[in-house]
């Protein structure tokens, strides 16, 4: 109990972090009309892509003689920047094609 | 300046354009900047990882490594994304989900690998005792778990959409099920609280049937269902890019993760609610499960009319108002253009021509929108589910482009059914209705359609494309 109580206390920034981005990511994206679903799914599945930073930090680590982990880490890179990359232009295309809608 | 400071800042402005962004993307007028916006932020936060990132006062290392991975990436992901197909977009945006878990499910392996003790008289338990690092290794397989479900999952969901992996389910699945989860979180526990003598080997243990899980889970639910699960995916991504921001003590991952979390739960929840169906239901796979009840058939129903394009192209040239319903078929056939041809020459004979999108028409919530934007179809005459209804009672001729389940009356006559419930458009209170289907084959969710043996149903067979196109030509003659 007492583990908790501290390791609570020491992170108490992180959990407000996370509590209030529950909230704000709940907040944000409530009221979106269902045309925007795929393009909303698309553009937050590009944002979790941040995920590559993390993959840049463990590479960046790695001790340059373990090949495994720089193995591991090149492929977590690529496919972090596959994540990011890929998400933010598939979704500006499927956008892209919402351009007519705006002459209304 | 120190480095550190500015890298602070860095990471704050990525965590507000992504919350910005995300804002902006809920709107069609600003959708497209934020989407940029929330890039922008990416690309700040990436840049200033790659420059001012210090742990112990060290760089980073192996720039070359990241250099090549962060080129090979964008330029593969890039090309994948700017040529695939409209019709291909939610097995697009599934598989770079995926890529997504891999990558935090690759960093949970190596940052594991990193904690093994190297001199072999201390075990594993005296490692993390000695650094407290019961909680980090939490996160570790927070991370992996998480991260390696949907990989696989996103994996599966793609080649579903793909049609290369059809649905499957076994008697007894839930049982298995529940004992994969049951086992990954014991064999968590363990590692952590019971001082194993082969770390490493549970540790890959659990990343196998994190895999395993991941597949279990998506494989027996009905693709129709794949929209919503791709986007559970997406928010359990998210999840497991929060807890690698734990790991690193890192707010941009932290924030951008639960973010995505949160907003993808909400969203999968809107998704179902669009369809009518409990989240319990789709991930049970009752599409497939009840199937066996309902009225179900592979092959070809009876009882129906058909309709020459001749005399269509006259229906329609002299009718008031005409509807169309596009479909998934509509998609396939890449028919949006011609379709906004047709409704074009409709146009000035007079007629008033209204499309009728289902929520979920073709394969994702808001796709034929995207399809007949492509189109230059004016976004006037699009109609939601219910303003749709009320027109589709006074139209005249409805013309159905390959849509099959939305228009089902199944949905709401057969209890039974297994899509009972979900709000369709009623075509069937038009005066004449006209569907367009390559076949006589059931849609997606394989059941029957009642819709196409009414007496004012009519079929017109082929592929929606050359239809039109031939249709257009009709009615140009007249």
């Amino acid at each position: 109990m007492e583990a908790i109580l501290s390791f609570i206390h020491t992170n108490l920034q992180m959990f407000y972090i996370v509590i209030l981005s529950i909230f704000l990511g709940i907040e944000v994206i409530s009221r979106v009309p269902a045309v925007l679903h795929t393009p909303l799914m698309s553009g937050a599945n590009a944002i979790h892509g941040v995920i590559i930073i993390g993959a840049i930090i463990v590479m960046g680590e790695a001790d340059s003689g373990n090949y495994t982990a720089l193995f591991l880490g090149f492929i977590a890179v690529i496919v972090g920047t596959l994540n990011v990359v890929g998400g933010f232009v598939v979704t500006d295309r499927m956008l892209e094609m919402f351009k007519s809608s705006k002459k209304k | 300046m120190i480095p550190s400071s500015i890298l602070s800042v860095c990471y704050l402005i990525g965590s507000v354009t992504f919350i910005v962004g995300l804002k902006m993307l809920s709107h069609p007028e600003t959708a497209r900047r934020g989407n940029w916006l929330a890039a922008a932020g990416m690309v700040i936060s990436i840049l200033g990882t790659l420059f001012l990132y210090r742990h112990d006062g060290e760089h980073l290392h192996n720039y070359g490594w990241i250099a090549g991975g962060l080129v090979i990436g964008s330029v593969v992901g890039t090309m994948a994304a700017r040529q695939v197909k409209m019709t291909a977009m939610p097995q697009m945006v599934s598989l770079f989900n995926g890529m997504g878990g891999l990558c935090a499910m690759l960093i949970a392996v190596i940052e594991f690998n990193r904690l093994l003790p190297e001199d072999a008289s201390v075990t594993f338990a005296q490692v993390l005792e000695s650094r407290q690092l019961s909680l980090y290794v939490l996160a570790i397989l927070a991370g992996l778990v998480i991260g390696g479900v949907s990989f696989a999952g996103s994996v599966i969901a793609f080649g579903k959409l793909d049609g290369k992996i059809s649905d499957r389910n076994f008697a007894g699945q839930q049982v298995v099920n529940m004992a994969v989860i049951t086992a990954i979180a014991a064999l968590s526990v363990y590692l952590i609280c019971g001082d194993p003598r082969q770390p490493a080997l549970i540790f890959y243990t659990v990343t196998f049937l994190s895999l395993f899980y991941g597949v279990l889970f998506v494989i027996p639910i009905g693709g129709a269902d794949m929209p919503v699960v791709i986007s559970l995916l997406n928010s359990f991504t998210g999840v497991a890019t929060a807890f690698g921001g734990f790991l690193y003590d890192n707010q941009v991952m932290l924030t951008g993760g639960i973010l995505v979390g949160s907003a993808g739960t909400i969203l999968t929840i809107m998704m179902c609610k669009a369809m009518n169906r409990s989240i319990r239901n789709v991930l049970l796979g009752s599409f497939s499960a009840t199937a066996s009840g309902g009225p179900v058939s592979g092959g070809e129903q009876g009882n129906y009319k058909e309709i020459g394009l001749n005399d269509l192209a006259i229906l329609m040239a002299y009718a008031r108002k005409v509807m169309i319903v596009p479909g998934y078929g509509l998609a396939v056939a890449q028919a949006q253009h011609v379709c906004h041809e047709m409704e074009k020459l409709l146009r000035d004979k007079g007629v008033e021509v209204k499309y009728a999108i289902h929520p979920v028409a073709g394969r994702m919530p808001g796709h034929m929108n995207v399809l007949l934007a492509e189109a230059n179809v004016s976004y006037d005459e699009l109609l939601d589910l219910e303003p749709a209804n009320d027109a589709l009672a006074t139209a005249d001729v409805v013309l159905i482009l390959g849509a099959n389940d939305v228009v089902n009356t199944a949905a709401k006559n057969d209890p039974s059914s297994p899509i009972y419930g979900m709000p369709i458009l009623e075509v069937g209170k038009a005066k004449a209705v006209v569907v367009n289907k390559r076949s006589m084959r059931p849609g997606y969710a394989g059941i029957d359609n009642a819709l196409f043996s009414e007496p004012n149903t009519s079929m017109l067979f082929g592929d929606a494309k050359s239809v039109l196109q031939n249709l257009a030509g009709a009615i140009k003659e007249l």
